[in-house]
């Protein structure tokens, strides 16, 4: 292949992506258009309405539309990958900053002044969300983390003259920095061994040289590049040991930061790792390179494009079996891994709760443990895998319908807290007491996204545990797993147990206890603007905890292209 | 077939939809507004349940005499795991739904003094009402498990803030207990289901279930499916799990302390005797009346028809958590101070008689598969809830009564209550008779079947089950004389010591009326419950002898337990 070939595949290559991603484009014109409204016309035009018109518009777009059902496609020479698990997530992040963009505006945060720098960062950071969920390239997976890292930084401090705000930011940032600096070594003894940093050629490569059992003593460098690049997906997941960004970041940032962090940033991070695990642990059937140039060059006739993978299979129809059950070994240590590390996550997240005083720092908590539960399906999925992977996919569904529900559930909060700070001038749980005497409706949303955050039916937040339980009980089926599952089990049902214990300390504060002398007579009823934002968000939590066939469907068929 | 769906809907979900009305239409301060409503709703719940026990052979009635499940409608609400809004009566649930919906009445009748925040608890208290109706209909297990969680919360505000002093201590207590206990029952949820495979059953088996044809995946969470599924002589369930225990064994322990807990049985008791002290009055008639018989129903229901071998191999753990609830329960009782707290102890010594007479049902003594006994003792189980809701409701009642005239508890400090208040002495002698279980009122019926029942399984269980009979009588008598006998009052607030009001007089005087009636004729509840409750134990013995006492056909063919026809015999 000569190089005007190259460049001519390139060119064909770079058009036929383009079109599957439209919303991150969008995303960056809506960017720029932002910072030019300001030159042209002055103040006068809101930045939050480019903003939420951008955002709704990639919303809008990242929506699939027609009949055709989703196939995994690489885009961009391999470095992405376009399916349905893209598909959702992309989706579930624009319709985020929507209500978001929404959401800051009726909070206050950010002033006018400050308000295209805030929505250039937080639509910016949802592109590297975006493009964390959807990528297939080791050097993908560090840019993106780091597009999606470096505005959350900022954004943390975006409250000037805030001693707290800047020490939140500061802070952050040195722990991402290292974190990423550690990942990114990882990614090269990674890619130093295997040759490549195409996830299917790696774990093509991994699986060759497992099957030939060439691999010698490189084997202690693929695990130490694995637990590197590990540390960077476990301090954006605020897995437990890289949590301690977590508490001090959220007491600090505004709560407006904290729904973005905890939600949009947690989902994306969730997604990457299941691009991870799926990437190292899984050869799908159009693995060669040769191939992934040819292939996408003709993504805009998806038959070309499958009779090319069908070529392949015919080729050499055994090997994805055999490059399946080679790979076993890197499942056992990725299942080993991630069960570890969700069941201490969730576990620590709960325990650190109890004593907290700042709801702040108490959703902080809140939100790790419910890193650790959502860890917790991709294990199941890894055991499961090794057998079926249509049941892998189920297990694998778990975790967009569980964000499904989060984003709900987490952005009530945030909102509630938010909305409550410009009330009462305090963000301490002390200084909620007797709050429903003034403001029962709020107290009623409150009290039913607390709930449902400890998963009490009939709330959402316990149509999303029962499926993630339901995946660990259907990876009990497998029997090398088995113990393991059963131990994810009862610790996660223990801490929902535990959970119960702080969540519901912040409700009988709120109904119980007195109203307090020194606390300023605020009251903020649902009949206001930032009320109905309030029930707006709550509603949900309550509907898809009685009618979550739908959502389970969109998420279940999310993830019946993952495994390619 | 419709009808039925609306009226069985109706008698769940009124309460909740009162209190959507009350919340949005009714304004804070109408307080009696909120009273009479909530009150009216509940006497149309009971009225309609009320009206199923007649036998015009309407539809939507309940015939007595038939095992069969009845009034059996299914909806499909969760497609994705196979999830129904499924209910139904048979004669297990039908007479714990009128109880509930009767007690319901009454303790809303006896919410008047309730003075705080009406509003809030009227919602709650109707909230509360569809939980509790739900969970005795729900026919799958996924929907029987979300009415089971709705409860919690109300009751969790109920006792925290209406209760007493250390309300908020107790109200957490029974949330955490209860949580804990439903997490084990969801994990053993899911194993079963995952487990379940609909195809081995036969065609007729599955119309008997009302699974419809055609369904997406081989899993279900259908109550009666999963009983069908579990009692196989190859049953899917019987496959070994961890440490050479099986898949069943395991799900009959954890679903066993999950009900345990609710029931209470020692040593998981401890929340009881906090939450019922605590309490409001309403709530502790509810509490004792209502929300301990689910932990029986849930046994009854569950655990054994979808366990069989977990409890075969299980029986003497359950028997004596039973003999020691009903032992330590009794002793407790008598080492009390608080009139309340007597009492609620009193309520874990009855209850272990339930849950005695349940664990006995399932063993063999020797090689006897004669299901006399064991319908026997499960029957007595079955009617000593029934005699406990009406029992230990009224005594919660009636200490009610007593603690908002002289506001305070202390047995030691009263005393002479006879020459004061005659009627109320009267009432409370009769309802505090049929708790000790004597003979004539509604606590001997069920005492008396299980003991006989648990002699033929163990000589030395009947023995202690019925020396508890003499620990128990021990208590209340004691009690009654100190309280209602004595010379003169000598407490404090001696002076507000009035008669009763008429208000009181009409919750207490339908108790009394069937403290007697029932221990005079239990043939009343019998004749609604006997049949399903001795096809079950007649199910279970022939699984019994097939399983136990026969060596499992070699092939891996599964053979079903033909359906019971001895009912119609009986």
């Amino acid at each position: 292949m000569n190089l005007s070939a190259l460049v001519e595949n390139l060119y064909a290559n770079t058009i036929a992506s383009l079109d599957l991603f439209r919303p991150e484009l969008i995303l960056c014109a809506t960017i720029v258009a932002m910072l030019l409204v300001r030159i042209i016309a002055g103040t006068r035009v809101p930045a939050a309405l480019v903003a939420l018109i951008g955002a709704g518009l990639g919303f809008y777009f990242s929506l699939p539309f027609g009949d055709e059902p989703i196939v995994r496609t690489e885009i961009f020479t391999g470095l992405l990958v376009y399916d349905g698990f893209t598909v959702f997530f992309r989706a579930i992040l624009l319709f985020f900053a929507v209500l978001f963009v929404i959401f800051t505006q009726l909070s206050g945060i950010p002033d006018r002044e400050d308000a295209p720098d805030f929505y250039s960062l937080v639509l910016g950071g949802t592109v590297g969300m975006c493009l964390m969920a959807s990528a297939n390239h080791l050097l993908m997976i560090f840019l993106a983390v780091e597009m999606a890292s470096v505005p959350s930084y900022v954004l943390a401090g975006i409250l000037k003259g805030r001693r707290q705000s800047s020490e939140a930011a500061i802070k952050y940032v040195v722990y991402g920095a290292g974190a990423a600096g550690v990942m990114l070594y990882g990614v090269s003894l990674l890619a130093g061994v295997l040759g490549s940093c195409h996830l299917p050629t790696m774990a093509a490569e991994l699986a060759n040289r497992l099957a030939a059992d060439t691999l010698g003593e490189s084997a202690m460098v693929l695990v130490l590049g694995g637990l590197m690049l590990g540390v960077g997906l476990a301090f954006k997941l605020s897995a437990f040991p890289f949590h301690f960004w977590c508490p001090d970041v959220f007491e600090g940032a505004a709560a407006e930061i904290n729904a973005f962090l905890s939600i949009a940033s947690k989902a994306a991070a969730l997604a990457l790792l299941v691009r991870v695990v799926v990437g190292f642990g899984h050869v799908p059937a159009e693995n060669a390179p040769a191939s992934v140039i040819a292939a996408a060059a003709s993504t805009s006739s998806q038959d070309g494009y499958f009779a090319i993978a069908d070529d392949e299979t015919t080729r050499d129809s055994a090997a994805p079996e055999t490059q399946r059950a080679a790979l076993a070994p890197v499942r056992d240590f990725m299942l080993l891994l991630v069960a570890v590390l969700a069941a201490v996550t969730c576990t620590f997240g709960n325990l650190a709760a109890y004593g907290q005083t700042n709801i702040k720092r108490l959703m902080a908590y809140s939100t790790i443990a419910h890193a650790g539960y959502m860890m917790m399906p991709v294990a199941a999925a890894l055991a499961l895998s090794s057998q079926n992977t249509r049941a892998a996919e189920a297990a694998f569904a778990a975790i967009p319908f569980y964000v499904g529900i989060y984003l709900f559930m987490n952005l009530g909060a945030f909102a509630i807290i938010a909305f409550l700070r410009n009330e009462l001038k305090s963000e301490e749980i002390d200084d909620y007491s007797g709050l429903v005497r003034r403001s029962p409706g709020v107290v009623v949303c409150f009290s039913v996204i607390l709930f449902s955050l400890v998963g009490l039916p009939p709330l959402a937040g316990f149509a999303g545990k029962y499926v993630i339980f339901a995946s660990l009980v259907d990876a009990m089926a497998i029997p090398g797993a088995r113990l393991t599952m059963i131990a994810l089990l009862v610790i996660g049902g223990l801490n929902t147990a535990l959970s119960l214990f702080y969540y519901v300390r912040v409700v009988k504060v709120m109904t119980l206890d007195d109203e307090r002398d020194t606390r300023a007579p605020a009251s903020f009823s649902l009949a206001s603007i930032p009320g109905a934002f309030v029930a707006l968000v709550t509603i949900p939590v309550f509907v898809l905890g009685l009618f979550w066939n739908e959502l389970y469907q969109v998420a279940a068929g999310a993830t019946t292209t993952l495994f390619g | 077939m419709s009808n039925v769906i609306w009226f069985t809907s109706a008698i769940v979900f009124l309460p909740a939809i009162v209190a959507m009305l009350i919340w949005i239409i009714v304004p804070r301060d109408k307080h009696d507004a909120m009273r009479w409503i909530s009150l009216g709703a509940t006497v149309v719940v009971f009225l309609m349940t009320a009206w199923m026990l007649f036998q015009n052979g309407e539809e939507g009635q309940f015939t007595a005499g038939v095992a069969d499940m009845q009034n059996t409608f299914s909806l499909p609400w969760i497609s994705s795991f196979n999830i129904y809004y499924m209910m139904g009566t048979d004669g297990i649930s039908f007479p714990l739904v009128v109880l509930t919906s009767f007690l319901s009445m009454l303790a809303m009748a006896a919410s008047w003094n309730i003075t705080k925040h009406v509003k809030a608890y009227c919602i709650l208290y109707l909230l509360l009402e569809t939980g509790m109706l739900g969970v005795f209909l729900a026919l799958d297990f996924f929907l029987f498990y979300v009415f089971w969680e709705v409860m919690l919360l109300p009751m969790y505000f109920l006792i925290g803030v209406w209760g007493g002093p250390r309300r908020e201590y107790a109200a957490i207590k029974f949330f955490l207990y209860t949580l804990f206990g439903s997490v084990l029952m969801l994990i053993a949820i899911l194993m079963l289901y995952f487990q379940s495979d609909l195809n081995l059953l036969t065609a007729e088996q599955l119309a008997e279930a009302h699974v419809a044809p055609g369904y997406s995946t081989p899993h279900t969470f259908n109550i009666l499916a999963l009983q069908k599924i579990g009692q196989l002589q190859n049953s899917p369930f019987s496959e070994e799990l961890l440490w050479g225990r099986s898949l069943q064994w395991w799900a009959f322990l954890l679903l066993f302390i999950g009900f345990a807990i609710k029931v209470p049985a020692v040593p998981l008791h401890t929340w009881l005797p906090d939450a019922h002290v605590e309490a409001p009055t309403p709530i502790s008639m509810i509490l004792a009346g209502v929300l301990l018989k689910m932990g029986g129903y849930g046994i009854i229901r569950i655990c054994y028809p979808i366990c069989p071998e977990g409890g075969y191999e299980l029986a003497w753990f359950v028997c004596a958590v039973g003999v020691v609830s009903m032992v330590y329960g009794a002793f407790a009782a008598m080492a009390q101070k608080d009139f309340k707290r007597l009492v609620a102890y009193s309520s874990v010594s009855h209850m272990g008689y339930v849950v005695l007479g349940l664990g006995v049902w399932s063993a063999a003594a020797g090689n006897q598969y004669d299901p006399y006994y064991w319908a026997l003792g499960m029957n007595g189980a079955m009617f000593q809830m029934i005699a406990h809701g009406i029992s230990s409701a009224g005594m919660f009642f009636l200490v009610g009564v007593l603690y908002d005239r002289v506001h305070h508890r202390n047995l030691d400090e009263f005393g002479g209550l006879f020459g004061r208040m005659p009627v109320y002495s009267g009432i409370a002698i009769v309802i505090f008779f049929a708790g000790l279980g004597l003979p004539g009122l509604c606590g001997f019926i069920g005492e008396v079947m299980v003991t006989l029942s648990v002699w033929n399984y163990s000589q030395a269980l009947a023995v202690i089950s019925a020396a508890v009979v003499i620990l128990t009588a021990g208590y209340i008598l004691w009690t009654i004389q100190r309280v209602y006998l004595g010379p003169e009052y000598k407490g404090p607030h001696g002076d507000h010591l009035t008669a009763m009001t008429n208000r009181e007089i009409a919750i207490a005087a339908p108790l009394v009326v069937f403290a007697i009636l029932f221990g005079v004729y239990p043939q009343v509840v019998f004749n609604y419950m006997e049949p399903s409750v001795t096809r079950s134990v007649e199910e279970l013995a022939e699984w019994t002898h097939a399983v136990k006492d026969t060596p499992a056909p070699p092939t891996g063919v599964a053979v079903s337990t033909p359906p019971s026809d001895s009912i119609a015999a009986d």
